[in-house]
C-alpha cells in the first residue's frame, strides 16, 4: 500500500514538475490585424504564420483578434492585455494612433508595431527594407522585358508604399536605363477588377512586365497576366503558386520572419523597444524562392546585385526624395 | 363543456392568436435559427458550437482577464458598438414605413462623419459651442445627402434605390479625396485627417473610474435615445407620421386623399438620411477622431439594412436589434475554443441565416394563425 502511494506521489510530483514550469515560462503573444482579417493571404495571414512558428519552435503561446473597422483597434488592444498577453503585436501601420494611446494607458505593457517606427517607450517598431528587395523585381523587369516596357500597379501612395516604387524604379533604370514604366495608382487594396483592367490596357500600351504592390487589387493585376499569356510580379509572399505561368517572380517581405524575431527576442529576455529594421542581410525582404520563368543570365546578375546590396556595394533608395537625387525629379510619377 | 370552459378556451385561442400574428416570436425563432444555422457551420469547420457560443456570452458580458461581470464589456457592446447601428437601423427602418429603401444610409453615414470632422477641425471655439455645431453640421450633411436623392425622386423620376446606391460611392470617394487635401490631413504621407481637438470629442471614459466602462464611451447613446423615441413619436403620434405612412402604404391613395407625396418622400429621405449622418458623426467624435481613407466600405449602413429587419422597421426594436447587433459585432471576432480563436465569419452566417428567416417569416406565421384558427373548434 506504502509503495503504491509512494508511487503514486511520485507521479503526481513528476507530472507536477513536468507541467508546471513550463506553464509558468509560457509566453503569451497576441497580435491584431488590420482591416484585411487573418484570411487575407498577404499581410496579416503571413503575420499569423510567424506567431504559428513561433509556437511550435519557441513554445509561445499565440491568439489573434482581427478589426473589422478601424474603431476596432483600440478596443482589440485593450481585450488582448486585459487577457494578459506577454507581448502585443499590431500588424500594420494604421493603428499607430490607437498604439500610441494603449501604450500610455498601459505603460508596464509591451507592444510591438509593423511596418512603423517605435510610438512609445513600451513599443517595438518592426520596419522592412522593402526597396532592397522591389530593387531586385525591378532588374529582373528590366532584364526579361523585350518590349523595353514595363508597369507598375501601386495600391495607395504613401511613404511606406513609395518604398516599393522607387526600389522598382531604380532597379529596372539600372538594369535597362531606357525602359518605359507605366504606372497606375488603384487607391485601393481590395479593387481587383480595377487592377486588371489597369492592367491589361497596360499590356495593349505595349508593356510585358507589371510589377503590383496593391494587396487584392494586385490579385486582378495576375489575374490579367495569365489571361494574356504576359507576366506580372508579385508582391510580399512567393505568389507564384496564383498562376504559375503568369508570376515571373515576386518581391518578398517576409513578415513572418519579422513577428517570429519579436518573439524569439521575447523569449530571450532582449527584446527592446525602439525602431528595427529587416533587410536582406538580417533575411527580412528577399526575391522569391520560385525561379521557373527566369532565365540563367539575369538570375545570376540578379544574385550579383543581391551580393552588392549584401556587402554595401549598392544602397538602394528608400524615399522619394533620395530618388529624385539620382535620377531626377520627373522620374518616379507618385509623390 | 361548461360555459365557463368555453369561454375560457376561447380567451386562449385569441391570446394564442395575438402571439402568433405579431412578428415578435418570429424574430426569436429567426435568431435560434440563425444560431443553429452557425452552429452548423461551426461544428463543419470542427469547432465545437456550445463552446464558441458560451465564449461569446462570456464576451459580452465578462471581463477577459478576470472571468467577473463586467461593465467595461458591456458599454463596448452596448454603447460604443451599439450605437452607430441603432442609428443606421433607425434610418433604414424609418425609410421602410415610408415605403422607401434607404440602402443610402452607408453614403450618409460617411459625408455626417465627413461633416462633423470638418467642423471640428476648422472651428475653433469652446466645447459648448463646438459640440452642437459639430452635430448639427453632421445632421445638415445627412438632411441633404438624403433630400438629393428625394429631389431626384419626385422631380425626375430617377430610382431611389440606384441613385443611392451611386450616392454610397460618391460620399466615399469624396471622402477619401477629401482626407487627402494638405489642409485637413495629418501629413507625413499618412492616410487619415487630422486629429480633431479635444473640445470636440463627446467621449465621457474619463468621468468614471479605470474598467469601469470603455475606452470610448461617449454620451452619443443619449442622442441615439432621444431619437428613438422621437422616431417612434413622429411615426405612431404625428400627421406627418400618418401622412409618411399612408403614401408607404399607397402612394396614388394618399395623394387621392389630399396628401402631397412629393414632399413626403423627400421629408422622409431627409430624416432617414439625417439619422444615418448622425450615426457617423457620433462615430467621428466619440470613437475614431479622424477619418481615415477607406480601403472599403465600412458597412455601417449596409449593416443597418440588417438591424431594421431583425427590429421589425420599429423604433424600439430596432434599439433592441441594434444592441444585438452592436454585441455580436464586438463579441464574434473574440469566440474561443480553447486557444483557438473561431472565425469571425460565423457572426455573419448568423446575421444572414436571421435576415433570411425573418424575410421569410410571414410564411410560418400565414401557416400558425391558419392552424390557430383551425383550432378555434374546440
Amino acid at each position: 500500500m506504502k509503495k503504491i502511494l509512494c508511487f503514486a506521489l511520485a507521479l503526481v510530483l513528476a507530472l507536477g514538475l513536468a507541467t508546471v514550469p513550463a506553464s509558468a515560462e509560457n509566453f503569451k503573444v497576441a497580435m491584431v490585424t488590420d482591416t484585411g482579417g487573418i484570411n487575407d493571404q498577404s499581410f496579416n495571414a503571413l503575420a499569423w504564420q510567424g506567431l504559428q512558428r513561433a509556437k511550435e519552435e519557441l513554445g509561445v503561446e499565440v491568439s489573434y483578434l482581427e478589426s473589422v473597422t478601424e474603431a476596432d483597434y483600440a478596443t482589440n488592444l485593450e481585450t488582448l492585455y486585459d487577457e494578459g498577453n506577454d507581448l502585443i503585436i499590431c500588424i500594420g501601420w494604421m493603428m499607430a494612433d490607437a498604439l500610441k494611446e494603449a501604450c500610455a494607458a498601459h505603460p508596464e505593457q509591451k507592444y510591438a508595431i509593423i511596418d512603423n517606427g517605435s510610438v512609445a517607450d513600451n513599443c517595438t517598431g518592426v520596419n522592412f527594407a522593402t526597396e532592397q528587395c522591389s530593387y531586385l523585381v525591378g532588374l529582373v523587369a528590366g532584364y526579361m522585358t523585350k518590349t523595353n516596357n514595363v508597369g507598375f500597379v501601386i495600391g495607395m501612395v504613401s511613404p511606406l508604399m513609395n518604398t516599393f516604387g522607387v526600389g522598382y524604379y531604380a532597379g529596372v533604370k539600372a538594369a535597362n536605363p531606357d525602359c518605359t514604366i507605366q504606372h497606375y495608382n488603384a487607391n485601393s487594396y481590395g479593387d481587383a477588377a480595377g487592377g486588371k483592367a489597369a492592367t491589361i490596357n497596360m499590356y495593349a500600351q505595349g508593356a510585358d512586365i507589371v510589377y503590383h504592390a496593391a494587396g487584392g487589387t494586385g490579385m486582378g493585376v495576375i489575374e490579367a497576366a495569365a489571361e494574356q499569356g504576359k507576366f506580372a510580379i508579385g508582391v510580399d509572399q512567393d505568389q507564384n503558386y496564383l498562376a504559375p505561368e503568369a508570376v515571373l517572380t515576386s518581391a518578398v517581405k517576409r513578415v513572418d520572419n519579422g513577428v517570429y524575431n519579436l518573439c524569439k527576442a521575447l523569449t530571450e529576455g532582449t527584446l527592446e523597444a525602439g525602431e528595427v529594421v529587416y533587410d536582406i542581410v538580417s533575411g527580412g525582404v528577399d526575391i522569391a524562392e520560385t525561379t521557373t520563368l527566369i532565365d540563367a543570365d539575369t538570375l545570376a546578375k540578379v544574385e550579383d546585385a543581391k551580393a552588392k546590396i549584401l556587402s554595401g556595394e549598392i544602397v538602394v533608395p528608400a524615399t522619394v526624395e533620395a530618388f529624385a537625387a539620382i535620377y531626377g525629379e520627373d522620374a518616379y510619377p507618385f509623390k | 363543456m361548461s360555459a365557463k370552459k368555453q369561454l375560457e378556451s376561447r380567451r386562449l385561442s385569441r391570446n394564442l392568436h395575438k402571439i402568433v400574428s405579431s412578428s415578435f416570436p418570429y424574430t426569436i425563432l429567426s435568431i435560434l435559427v440563425g444560431f443553429i444555422a452557425g452552429g452548423i457551420a461551426l461544428l463543419i469547420a470542427g469547432y465545437n458550437p456550445l463552446e464558441a457560443y458560451a465564449s461569446l456570452f462570456r464576451a459580452i458580458f465578462l471581463n477577459a482577464k478576470t472571468g467577473k461581470l463586467s461593465t467595461k464589456s458591456m458599454t463596448y457592446s452596448f454603447i460604443e458598438y451599439a450605437n452607430p447601428y441603432i442609428l443606421t437601423g433607425l434610418s433604414v427602418a424609418f425609410s421602410f414605413k415610408t415605403g422607401i429603401f434607404n440602402i443610402g444610409a452607408e453614403g450618409q453615414y460617411i459625408v455626417g462623419s465627413l461633416a462633423a470632422c470638418l467642423v471640428a477641425i476648422f472651428v475653433k471655439a469652446p466645447a459648448w459651442v463646438l459640440i452642437p455645431l459639430c452635430i448639427l453640421a453632421s445632421i445638415a450633411a445627412g438632411v441633404l445627402w438624403g433630400g438629393i436623392v428625394g429631389y431626384l425622386k419626385v422631380r425626375f423620376g430617377s430610382h431611389e434605390v440606384l441613385c443611392m446606391i451611386m450616392f454610397n460611392w460618391i460620399a466615399f470617394y469624396l471622402s477619401n479625396f477629401i482626407v487627402n487635401l494638405e489642409s485637413v490631413n495629418v501629413g507625413g504621407g499618412k492616410t487619415w485627417t487630422k486629429i480633431i481637438p479635444d473640445e470636440a470629442k463627446i467621449t465621457i471614459s474619463k468621468w468614471f473610474p479605470a474598467n469601469v466602462v470603455s475606452s470610448n464611451t461617449h454620451f452619443g447613446i443619449v442622442l441615439t435615445l432621444i431619437c428613438v423615441i422621437a422616431i417612434w413619436y413622429i411615426i405612431s403620434r404625428t400627421t406627418l407620421g400618418y401622412r409618411l405612412k399612408s403614401v408607404g402604404l399607397n402612394r396614388d391613395a394618399a395623394e387621392y386623399a389630399g396628401i402631397n407625396a412629393n414632399r413626403c418622400v423627400i421629408v422622409s429621405l431627409a430624416i432617414s438620411g439625417a439619422l444615418a449622418s448622425l450615426a457617423g458623426g457620433l462615430q467621428v467624435l466619440g470613437v475614431n477622431y479622424k477619418i481615415n481613407q477607406f480601403a472599403a466600405q465600412e458597412s455601417y449602413g449596409f449593416n443597418g439594412i440588417t438591424v431594421a429587419l431583425i427590429g421589425g422597421c420599429n423604433a424600439f426594436g430596432t434599439l433592441l436589434a441594434g444592441w444585438f447587433f452592436g454585441a455580436m459585432k464586438y463579441a464574434g471576432t473574440r469566440m474561443k475554443v480553447g486557444s483557438d480563436r473561431v472565425p469571425k465569419e460565423v457572426i455573419d452566417i448568423i446575421m444572414g441565416c436571421i435576415v433570411f428567416f425573418i424575410a421569410i417569416s410571414g410564411l410560418f406565421r400565414a401557416f400558425f394563425v391558419r392552424r390557430i384558427k383551425g383550432g378555434d373548434m374546440f
